[in-house]
């Protein structure tokens, strides 16, 4: 059941992030990416991160992607294009090397690493006990306790970013004031 | 993998017979149950707002009109399925079933009974098997009604974009926009709530309101619920909020386009939700089954049901009343609630409450707590009123009309 499981989830990461490379509707691509944080959310439920599977659909795929879509639509670039036109020309053999790269170096480390995955490697691995909110304890004593200092530093780049944001869409015209 | 199926206590250990019929009967009932309420929910609001306006209302089909919904369900099924000529065929077939299912799922997570009385938490014995009256009590609980809530945003949206249509793209970016961002006020009303329970599980937030005092409503101080219930009735796109569906300016909203069978699911999808809503909101404020006193004669885990029943029909009663006395709000206004009032609010009570709360824990001195918090938010309140009124003066200043 488990394998079942895995496969299907795989095979819904894996079709839907095919289908954003390559449908040339936007908002089909937009929702091939809603299946694939959708098949990234039952592997997190098949590995007991109910908590993580959750704020997986409501974060990616309750606000970014209806973000993503919003953006879409508003600027009126949801038609079909065709995406045999390369405007930019080494996009492509660029993206092909990047690819394979990263494709090698993750098989190295996985097949070079073998052993340590799963085992101690530093890194604490949380028991599942019968308490149902363990999950969550255990998240917020990671991200409240150890990693306060740099869970606070992102809130500040992300309000940084905002700020910025809103500064550089908002130029106040100057001169008009006075007139 | 087995502590996926621990959702309910009766599918723990071996799967036998009985709990698997058990299990079975439940899925059914409960999908019975909910179209059935969604049904006379239709007939309870058009009877209701008749009588408010001085009409009769459905009176024909049925006793007292009652079978109204069931007569206007069939004529749905016999129209003809319209596709208009410029939809997006797969979208447009698939966004009624986003709006449709999260509905349904979502009344699988709220305890419809039990007995929560003496610490039993819940659990009722059926068939020598224990169980809860509610089909799934997983781990994540009200995070899975969020996450529904979330992904019944793409039903509206992706409906509205693939009809081809203006009318229906303005509803749904309307809702679509006014769906997210009142999620964020719903949620962080949700917060103040799990803080007091200590658990994200239904039946655990039900478990924690044992008696009136315990009751969320009242021990989290009122303003959580006025701001889940405000925000609850946006994100539901009721009236006062139903700017989605505004006829006067968008023809019908979203579903224009939509005829037969597909109009049939969101026309459900949007009373199932109301229904499931008024559901949560018992369950998170009012305290689910749990009832005030003991009715006598009737054992524990009926009466349960029985509470729960009367709670979600007064707040059903409520959106009926809303939907007869408010006018619908205007846009700017819509989102000045949202994000200028509803937001800083349910953030800054949430603060309160997570101060008072580590006072009692540390043994500080509540009083000293209580007053440093409150100068505190006040002070938070007064820099975001001033800082509305800066940026209201420079919109003027670069001629902005609004």
């Amino acid at each position: 059941m488990e394998l079942g499981v895995f496969v299907i989830a795989a095979a819904m990461v894996i079709v839907g992030a095919v289908g954003v490379i390559l449908r040339p509707n936007p908002v089909h691509a937009a929702l091939s990416l809603v299946l694939t944080l959708f098949g990234v959310a039952v592997h997190f439920v098949a590995l007991e991160a109910h908590f993580l599977a959750a704020v997986q659909v409501i974060v990616y795929a309750g606000a970014i992607v209806v973000l993503f879509l919003f953006v879409i639509m508003l600027l009126g670039v949801d038609r079909t294009e065709d995406i045999t036109i390369e405007p930019f020309k080494v996009q492509r053999p660029m993206a092909l090397v990047v690819g394979v790269g990263v494709i090698g170096l993750v098989t190295a480390a996985v097949s070079s690493s073998r052993d340590a995955i799963g085992r101690g490697n530093g890194l604490e691995i949380p028991t599942v006990t019968g308490d149902n909110d363990s999950n969550v304890r255990q998240i917020a004593r990671s991200v409240f306790g150890d990693y306060v200092v740099a869970f606070e530093l992102t809130s500040v780049l992300l309000v940084v970013a905002v700020v910025g944001t809103v500064m550089l869409t908002r130029r106040i015209k100057s001169g008009k004031g006075e007139s | 993998m087995v502590r996926l199926l621990a959702l309910d206590p009766v599918a723990i250990g071996d799967l036998l017979w009985t709990p698997l019929l058990i299990i079975i009967l439940k899925v059914v009932a409960i999908f019975a149950i909910g179209l059935l309420v969604t049904m006379f929910m239709v007939w309870f609001e058009r009877k209701a707002i008749a009588g408010m306006q001085n009409r009769i209302g459905p009176n024909k089909a049925g006793p007292w009109g009652l079978l109204q919904t069931l007569a206007d369900g069939i004529k749905l099924f016999f129209k003809e399925d319209l596709l208009p000529d410029r939809a997006d065929r797969f979208v447009f077939k698939l966004a009624p079933y986003l709006a449709f299912v999260p509905a349904f799922l979502v009344w699988s997570v709220i305890p419809l009974g039990g007995d929560f009385s003496d610490g039993k938490n819940g659990i009722v014995t059926w068939f020598g098997e224990q169980t809860r009256v509610q089909l799934a009590d997983p781990p994540v609980g009200i995070l899975l009604v969020l996450a529904l809530s979330s992904i019944a945003v793409y039903g509206i949206m992706l409906a509205g974009w693939s009809s081809g249509s203006k009318y229906p793209l303005l509803g749904s970016v309307r809702a679509s926009a006014q769906m997210v961002s009142y999620e964020a006020a719903l949620g962080l009303s949700i917060a103040t709530v799990l803080l007091l329970a200590g658990t994200l599980s239904t039946s655990g937030i039900v478990a924690n309101q044992d008696g009136f005092a315990n009751w969320h409503v009242v021990s989290t101080g009122v303003v959580p619920f006025i701001i889940f219930l405000l925000a609850a009735t946006a994100e539901l796109n009721r009236p006062p909020f139903d700017l989605v569906e505004a006829e006067q300016e968008l023809v019908g909203g979203f579903n224009t386009e939509y005829s037969s069978i597909r109009f049939g699911l969101f026309f459900l999808a949007e009373f199932m939700n109301t229904v499931t809503m008024s559901g949560i909101i018992v369950t998170l404020f009012w305290g689910g089954p749990q009832g005030l006193f003991d009715i006598p004669v009737i054992p524990g885990a009926i009466e349960g049901t029985i509470w729960f029943i009367a709670k979600v029909l007064l707040f059903l009663y409520v959106y009926v009343w809303f939907r007869a006395t408010l006018p619908r709000f205007r846009y700017d206004q819509l989102m000045d609630l949202g994000w200028k009032i509803l937001i800083p609010m349910s953030l800054g009570w949430f603060m309160l409450m997570a101060a008072l709360r580590l006072g009692r824990d540390q043994d500080w001195n509540q009083a000293v707590v209580a007053i440093v918090s409150a100068v505190v938010l006040i002070v938070c309140a007064g820099l975001i009123s001033l800082a509305m009124k800066v940026s209201r003066a420079n919109r003027e200043r670069e001629g902005a009309t609004f």
